[in-house]
């Protein structure tokens, strides 16, 4: 058994060992196994956070569009950056509604603000079917870093069964402490790992930065300014990218659920302060990427580049410490992910949709027996289908993103209607995904999703000022008057 | 809307400038600033000014707004 087979395997069974423990003494109902109970201070909020927003994607993602791609990878730079100012407007306002009427997820919140089940399930759909692609897509991420990383020692396949099992186990028996308490280890591996390798390669190669840019400049100027080596990623695509990235980002089901973790709105604003920190390695992994290009171009697969270089430069043992790091850094999204998804099917479809007078318990169990069911799902994917489900992830950001106007004018329009919403939503997705499967996107540059998020929020405010009712008095008539989750809306 | 609230959603639109609706007039690479084409160099400075603008605001609505009622201990 090689040495960097040995470090793989070590770290994935003890970070999920972690993970296991974490749970322990822990009386488990919802409130503890979606939301840690509302009691994360500061630093496990910037853990978890950070655990579910740095994926494997960016990991090999980042990397491989400087590469490939070039300036238009930057975007990746940004819109955290953006989404973490956002948060410090928006989020301390969901978070004390969250506390106020106990909720546990997005869609519980759609359900508040405007007393609408049939709003929560519409919410809950569209997360769950964003999530399902994203879950694969860490999966089988997974499977090639440790393939490669192990020397074919672990075939893919293999390496995804061992994960599953083990991200399973300590989601199953620790919630969302769980993943909490396993970021720890993977944030301090990847950091590490970029941090090593971040600054090694382009010293090794170069001498520095400085002349790894000159390199860069002297060779192939285009590639550092927009639209970089691609045709159409123009700065107006770069633009309308990093909006609908932004905006979408606190957006998904499972970074907005996270939000309820914590112990105080002081805590959420303050997390949004630290968190553009979190950017930097970023900058170091586009470093690797831009390294590569010079020293091995014409890769294929430019997803491949980081895990090249760190093959054709150091030794094999570190190749197992790179892969390890992956490897965990795919098993905390994938928990929170999972965790988050099996929460909306069992509370926000089976329980608002059809059975309101389910009791928790049954709720609960039911969420941790779906967790075995989607990972099953997607692990059946990352089998069969590695590669095709990209185009499926880009469409969940797309179709995430359309929460966007809902949330906000729940936050600060009280005249906004839950018709406007529905519809505003339905039109955003129904747009956003014609025109990528239509192969429009861009469309005149434009990012699809950018799109129907102005199509969505047009729809949205037309109809509010049409239907001229004041929200209360429109959920009155609804088919779902009275029976909303908790203490009834907010007004 | 509270003062201090005000004065964070100013700086808080400081990076959507800075980061979305400056970036036509940045795309080039000269001048060089630290060895960086100047647009990387321009967005990696406004994403490092972004948790010291957040800070601020921070700061200024702590201290123009009243304490909140809502506040949990």
């Amino acid at each position: 058994m090689s040495l960097a087979l040995v470090i793989i395997l070590a770290v994935i069974f003890v970070s999920a060992a972690v993970g296991i423990y974490a749970g322990r003494n822990l009386k488990m109902n919802l409130e503890n196994w979606t939301v840690g109970g509302r009691r994360f201070g500061i630093l496990l909020i910037w853990l978890l956070m950070a655990g579910e927003i740095y994926t494997t994607f960016t990991f090999l993602g980042a990397s491989g569009w400087a590469y490939s791609k070039g300036a238009p990878a930057f975007y990746i730079l940004v819109y955290g950056a953006l989404a973490y100012t956002l948060s410090f407007f928006i989020l301390p306002m969901i978070w004390k509604i969250g506390k106020r009427y106990g909720l546990h997820t997005q869609p519980d919140f759609f359900i508040t603000i405007y007393r609408s089940r049939g709003l929560g399930v519409l919410v809950a759909l569209i997360g769950v079917f964003s999530i399902i692609p994203y879950l694969q897509l860490q999966l089988a991420g997974l499977g090639f870093i440790v393939e490669v990383a192990s020397n074919g020692a672990i075939r893919s396949q293999t390496a995804i069964v061992i994960a599953f099992g083990l991200t399973c186990a300590f989601v199953y028996t620790s919630g969302i402490k769980g993943a909490a308490w396993v970021a720890i280890i993977k944030d301090v591996l990847m950091i590490a790992a970029v941090v090593i390798v971040g600054f090694g390669v382009p010293a090794i190669y170069f001498g520095g930065f400085g002349k790894l840019m000159e390199a860069v400049i002297t060779k192939m100027p285009e590639h550092l300014v927009f639209p970089g080596s691609t045709p159409d990623m123009n700065v107006l695509w770069v633009m309308s990218t990093i909006l609908v990235t932004a905006l979408g980002f606190y957006m998904w089901p499972h970074v907005f659920g996270s939000a309820f973790s914590a112990k105080s709105h002081r805590v959420i604003k303050r997390n949004a302060v630290i968190m553009p920190f979190y950017q930097i390695p970023i900058l170091l992994i586009f470093m690797v990427g831009l390294t590569a290009v010079m020293v091995i171009p014409g890769l294929e697969n430019g997803d491949l580049a980081f895990l090249e270089l760190v093959n054709r430069t150091y030794p094999p043992w570190f190749m197992g410490f790179v892969g390890a790091a992956g490897a965990v850094t795919a098993m905390v999204p994938a928990a929170i992910l999972v965790l988050f998804a099996s929460t909306l099917v069992s509370k926000n479809i089976y329980q608002a949709g059809f059975r309101p007078q389910a009791p928790e318990d049954r709720v609960m169990r039911l969420s941790r027996f779906m967790v075995i069911v989607i990972m099953t799902v997607s692990l059946f994917f990352a089998l069969k289908f590695p590669n095709e489900l990209v185009p499926l992830l880009i469409l969940g950001y797309d179709g995430v993103c359309q929460f966007f106007p809902g949330v906000v004018f729940g936050l600060f329009w009280s005249r906004v209607t839950k018709a406007a919403v529905w519809a505003g939503m339905v039109t955003g997705v129904v747009v956003a995904a014609a025109l990528i499967l239509s192969k429009n996107d861009p469309l005149w540059g434009i990012n699809a999703g950018f799109v129907g998020l102005i199509v969505n929020t047009a729809v949205t405010v037309l109809i509010t000022k049409f239907s001229g009712t004041a929200r209360d008095s429109v959920s009155e008539n609804s088919m779902w008057t009275g029976i909303g989750p908790d203490k009834g809306g907010a007004s | 809307m509270k003062k201090g609230t005000r004065l964070a959603l100013i700086l808080g639109a400081i990076p959507f400038i800075t980061l979305v609706f400056a970036l036509p007039l940045v795309n080039r690479i000269r001048p060089l600033v630290l060895g960086l084409p100047f647009l990387l160099f321009w967005i990696l400075l406004w994403v490092l000014l972004t948790p010291l603008i957040l800070f601020i605001a921070y700061r200024l609505e702590a201290r123009f707004n009243p304490p909140d009622d809502g506040d949990e201990p």
